[in-house]
């Protein structure tokens, strides 16, 4: 799509943000044109070519736009500007940095850099001249952050190259050259630290994409226990509103085991972004010592931000992301919400009049949404390193209908599914996600099994297996109590009921809002769980359906105090204690050894 | 909005429907306002030179050789001081017999906020509703709406939250008002003494339907001068945004739009969350707030309008009626404000988060209690003094006829634990049971 002459065309048709302008030379698909219109430059995007008419959608407000207005052409896609000093930025959904902009109200047509062009970045070449390289080879690095921030061979070289040199350790501009390469014809490429691509492309530059296989760790103790994701994992959380989304994604981002967070708030409430930029330049990293700010991208599109500009952020974030991996980082990416991108492409088709699938989404809603999921992974690098994306996009499902379009197309792609639930946030069991729908597919790839039985022990898994039966086992025994009333079921059913609430109050429930809770390490959802199920296996002796009951509630209560404190701390060891000598009170064992001494 | 003299008007229509018109023009912009026969119109498709306007009053009896003169800019408000006090229809126009107003020209519904120059909200806005303050206290710079059946007085509760909040403005946006209720909230304002600063936008079930898609755009352009230029706290009522929907639905409908849920334009969430988005604490102190209502058709909350809404906004406000007590209550457990978190214990007594949470809590106990006794299981002694508990709690802070400061309502809270509760059942942290706790009550 490179070519010298612009074409250009004029405005003939307005219909909300889709703009029908006749062009006057080729243009393709997906393109990016410019709408003159007074003393503004309105951004669009070639969506559909019929013969001499392009159909743009436009990235902003068309109010007052008339036919018969200048539209030039640029030749290429949607792209974003590649390069250090990104991280701790907050971008629109074009990557328009947008504390570079002036005034309160963002103003239509006004575009800024994503990057610094004054600051000097410390380089140190990692290649050498002689060396063949291909797209996607490390040139050298820069620090961003106390990141180690790799300057590649441009993404869209093809074919393999020769260095020809590389700059000398010291400090430069993005702009400035740190290598010349030449191709196999003889051609030499000046390379600095920027480049570019377009959004829509999926970065490719890497050896293979094998099956994850390595747990990342969340610190939520649903999620990491029953239903773990992976490193270049894929996951989605739907949930009516009220029921918690938001909290989850923010605490998985600021606990997952990332080098680098990137948040695309799509469509999503303003306010609610706001908390993000107060909250993160204050948060500690414990990874880092640094501040949580540091190591993460923001890309805010607002729900009252222009609606295809909201489609475009989910690809812009993606693709920043697929830079940073071809790094060989560690890439979260937690996408809230994909239903508004969904709603953002209804629109557009709408106004095409294209013929409605379910819901009035477009019929390839689905293979949009998978195509996307299918871009996060885990990739091996040509130099053998490793990088990862893990993408965990929320769906808001209308009226909390888990069966509607995007939540089904969702289900389809993603591996992960963290559905949560309102009967248990309108129980207050917070993370509201249901133990018994959600599901990690990984849990049954033999490659992640591997791994879980070297770290966490050969009966880790198991273990998994046999928590989410007695969650089952106790929903049923809580269903037929209901039924048939507490006293027209055998004990053994509240016995069982109760066994399930234990493994939910203490492994599945979680404050996110306290400090020592919040987050739990692997080392100890392995303890808690393998405390929990050695209370689950013991044989206990009771005689009315109410002491089940009360005693549970006392194991539990332990329990959660051994959540709340310090780790193998001396309190921790103490309610440890305490609970040991409860449970000793109604073993079997523990009456027959009485009988015995009797 | 006259036309002008040296204006081109256009004399024939190619196609009439029920709500456009459409005629060959040239030189005209997206959205742009025209006059067809006297009424009101605007630019919704231009295809070539077919131009098609919305005509807001619909297009009943209007002929094919029509005079049409386009304005040349978008819908505009007159914003100035001058705006206090008075009422308009949904073009901006006086409707109280007044004079026009005189002040600078403004298009509505403008750009959005960037959002890295947003504050976060953080003033308390005290209503003495404790329903609201105590258990989901609002912030300036909040969006929130009524959940409200259409026989609810739902209206009444947001006069009075209007007029007890310490909001430098007032702007009333009402869609599809009845014309009861829009001189309801006239004389309410007028009796309070707050004509000054209250300002009023309204279309009534009177005028035709379209036009109520004006009514948030020009309240908000008002709210916008006052909390942007005069840095002004200002509160925006929308009522019925159900009914702006509907608008919303009949004007997709006829544009040959595709419906998606529940018959709405596919664009529903995007259009209202244009509007509530709106709700912004402006870095120079101004802010602007929207308390709304969403009328339920049978309390479903499924339906794509409160749905979308609820995505939107934060949080949402049930009235309910306590048959106990014979009174509206705000329902404590289908209530919720977003952002309480950032007031409450902070700008208001530490043991607020605290109370509001044991008095929610012994409420459900007392639900339970109730479940019980409907099907015919006997009460414990706790039941029943959770149930005495429920009424009086209801009664005294629940209704919305309560009118007390947030520090009262703490009060009244512990003394209705005291009043039926030991300290253990009640469970509050024993600094603020030392504190707090009223004895001999």
């Amino acid at each position: 799509m490179e070519k010298n002459d612009k074409t250009t065309g004029t405005v003939t048709g307005i219909i909300a943000n889709l703009v029908v302008v006749d062009v006057n030379g080729p243009v393709g698909q997906n393109e990016i044109c410019y709408i003159l219109h007074n003393q503004e430059r309105l951004m669009a995007e070639v969506i559909k070519i019929t013969e001499k008419q392009a159909y743009v959608q436009v990235f902003e407000n068309t109010r007052g736009l008339k036919p018969g207005s200048k539209v030039e052409f640029e030749g290429h896609m949607l792209e974003v500007t590649l390069g250090p000093g990104m991280l701790s930025r907050n971008y629109d959904g074009l990557q328009n940095d947008l504390d570079k902009m002036e005034g309160v109200f963002l103003k239509r047509g006004e575009y800024t850099d994503p990057l610094d062009r004054e600051k000097k970045w410390h380089f140190i070449p990692l290649a050498s001249e002689g060396d063949e390289v291909i797209a996607g080879d490390w040139l050298g690095e820069v620090e961003e952050n106390g990141m180690p921030h790799r300057i590649m061979v441009p993404f869209k070289l093809q074919g393999s190259y020769i260095v020809k040199s590389v700059a000398k350790e010291g400090d430069y501009t993005v702009d400035d050259e740190i290598a010349v390469i030449e191709s196999t014809n003889g051609e030499s490429i000046s390379v600095n630290m920027v480049q570019k691509w377009p959004v829509k492309i999926p970065i490719k530059t890497y050896k293979e994409k094998p099956r994850p296989f390595k747990l990342l760790e969340t610190g939520v103790r649903c999620i990491d226990t029953l239903n773990p994701i992976t490193e270049g994992g894929t996951g989605f959380i739907p949930g009516p509103f009220g029921t918690g989304k938001t909290v989850l994604q923010h605490a998985i981002s600021k606990q997952a085991e990332a080098d680098i967070v990137i948040m695309a708030a799509c469509g999503e409430r303003a306010n609610e972004v706001v908390e993000i930029f107060k909250e993160f330049p204050e948060l500690d990293d414990p990874r880092t010592g640094k501040k949580l700010i540091e190591r993460t991208i923001i890309v805010a599109n607002t729900s009252n931000m222009p609606v295809a500009a909201r489609e475009a952020s989910v690809y812009t974030a993606m693709t920043l992301g697929e830079y940073y991996r071809t790094m060989g980082l560690k890439v979260l990416l937690m996408a809230d919400s994909t239903s508004r991108w969904a709603q953002a492409l209804r629109e557009m088709s709408n106004r095409m009049e294209e013929l409605p699938g379910p819901d009035a989404f477009p019929m390839d809603l689905s293979a949009i949404i998978s195509n996307f999921y299918s871009r996060a992974g885990f990739v091996r690098l040509n130099n053998g390193k490793t990088g990862s994306i893990t993408f965990i996009g929320t769906v808001s499902p209308a009226g909390g209908n888990l069966k509607e379009p995007v939540t089904e197309n969702t289900r389809k792609a993603a591996r992960c599914f963290y559905g949560l639930s309102q009967d248990r946030a309108d129980s207050k069991r917070y993370p509201a996600i249901d133990p018994i729908d959600s599901y990690s597919k990984y849990l049954e790839y033999p490659e992640l099994q591997e791994t879980l039985s070297k770290t966490l022990g050969e009966q880790w898994l198991s273990n998994v297996l046999k928590a989410k039966d007695v969650l089952l086992r106790g929903r049923e025994a809580n269903e037929q109590i209901n039924i048939l009333g507490d006293d027209g079921v055998p004990i053994d059913f509240h016995e069982r009921f109760w066994k399930a609430e234990l493994i939910d109050f203490v492994i599945l429930q979680q404050d996110a809002f306290d400090q020592i809770d919040a987050s739990t390490p692997l080392e100890r959802q392995k303890y808690m769980l393998e405390k929990v199920l050695s209370i689950v296996d013991a044989q206990f002796n009771f005689n009315h359906f109410e002491e089940v009951g009360n005693f549970f509630k006392r194991v539990i209560n332990q329990l959660k105090q051994m959540n709340y404190s310090e780790f193998k701390s001396e309190q921790f060891n103490n309610f440890e204690k305490e609970l040991d000598d409860i449970l000793n009170e109604f073993s079997i064992e523990a009456e027959e050894t009485q009988q015995a001494t009797a | 909005m006259k036309s002008q003299a040296f204006q081109k008007v256009y004399t024939k229509l190619d196609n009439i429907t029920k709500a456009t018109v459409s005629l060959t023009a040239k030189g005209v912009g997206y959205d742009e306002m025209a006059i067809v026969n006297g009424r009101m119109a605007q630019v919704v498709k231009i295809m070539g030179d077919q131009v098609v306007l919305q005509v807001f009053s619909g297009t009943e009896g209007i002929p094919t050789n029509a005079e049409i003169t386009f304005l040349g800019n978008p819908p505009q408000i007159k914003v100035s001081d001058e705006l206090a006090g008075r009422f308009f229809n949904a073009y901006g126009q006086p409707i109280d017999g007044g004079p026009e107003i005189d002040g600078e020209i403004r298009d509505i519904g403008g750009p959005s906020v960037n959002p890295v120059r947003r504050e976060q909200p953080s003033q308390l806005i005290a209503t003495g509703i404790a329903g609201i303050d105590l258990n989901n206290s609002l912030v300036s710079g909040q969006k929130i709406p009524f959940f409200a059946d259409s026989d609810q007085p739902y209206n009444q509760v947001m006069a009075n939250v209007a007029l007890r909040a310490k909001a430098d403005k007032i702007i009333l946006g009402g869609m599809g008002l009845s014309n009861d209720d829009y001189l309801y909230f006239k004389q309410v304002f007028d009796n309070a003494g707050a004509l000054d600063r209250i300002i009023s936008f309204v279309n009534t079930t009177e005028d035709p339907p379209v036009e109520r898609l004006l009514v948030p755009d020009m309240a908000l352009t008002a709210a916008e001068y006052f909390a942007v230029d005069k840095n002004e706290s200002v509160l925006v009522l929308l009522t019925d945004m159900t009914l702006y929907a509907d608008a919303l639905s009949i004007v997709s409908n006829r544009m040959d739009q595709i419906p998606s849920k529940d018959s709405m334009p596919g664009s529903l969430y995007s259009d209202l969350a244009r509007i509530y988005e709106k709700a912004v604490q402006f870095p120079t102190g101004g802010s602007i707030t929207i308390i709304a209502v969403t009328t339920l058709s049978g309390g479903d909350i499924t339906h794509a309008i409160p749905d979308n809404t609820g995505y939107i906004t934060e949080g949402q406000l049930f009235l309910r009626r306590d048959t106990e007590i014979g009174k509206v209550i705000i329902d404590p457990f289908r209530s919720l404000s977003r952002l309480k978190q950032l007031v409450i214990g902070k700008q208001t007594r530490e043991d607020h988060p605290q109370v509001m949470n044991t008095a929610v809590r012994l409420y459900a106990d007392a639900a339970n209690a109730r479940t019980k006794l409907e099907n015919g299981f006997d009460l414990t002694d706790y039941d029943e003094r959770a149930l005495n508990f429920a009424r009086d709690y209801s009664d005294k802070l629940l209704a919305i006829d309560v009118n007390v400061d947030t520090d009262t309502m703490l009060d009244i809270a512990w003394e209705l634990f005291a009043k039926y509760f030991s300290k253990a059942e009640v469970g509050i942290r024993k600094d603020l049971v030392d504190k707090y706790w009223k004895e001999n009550a």
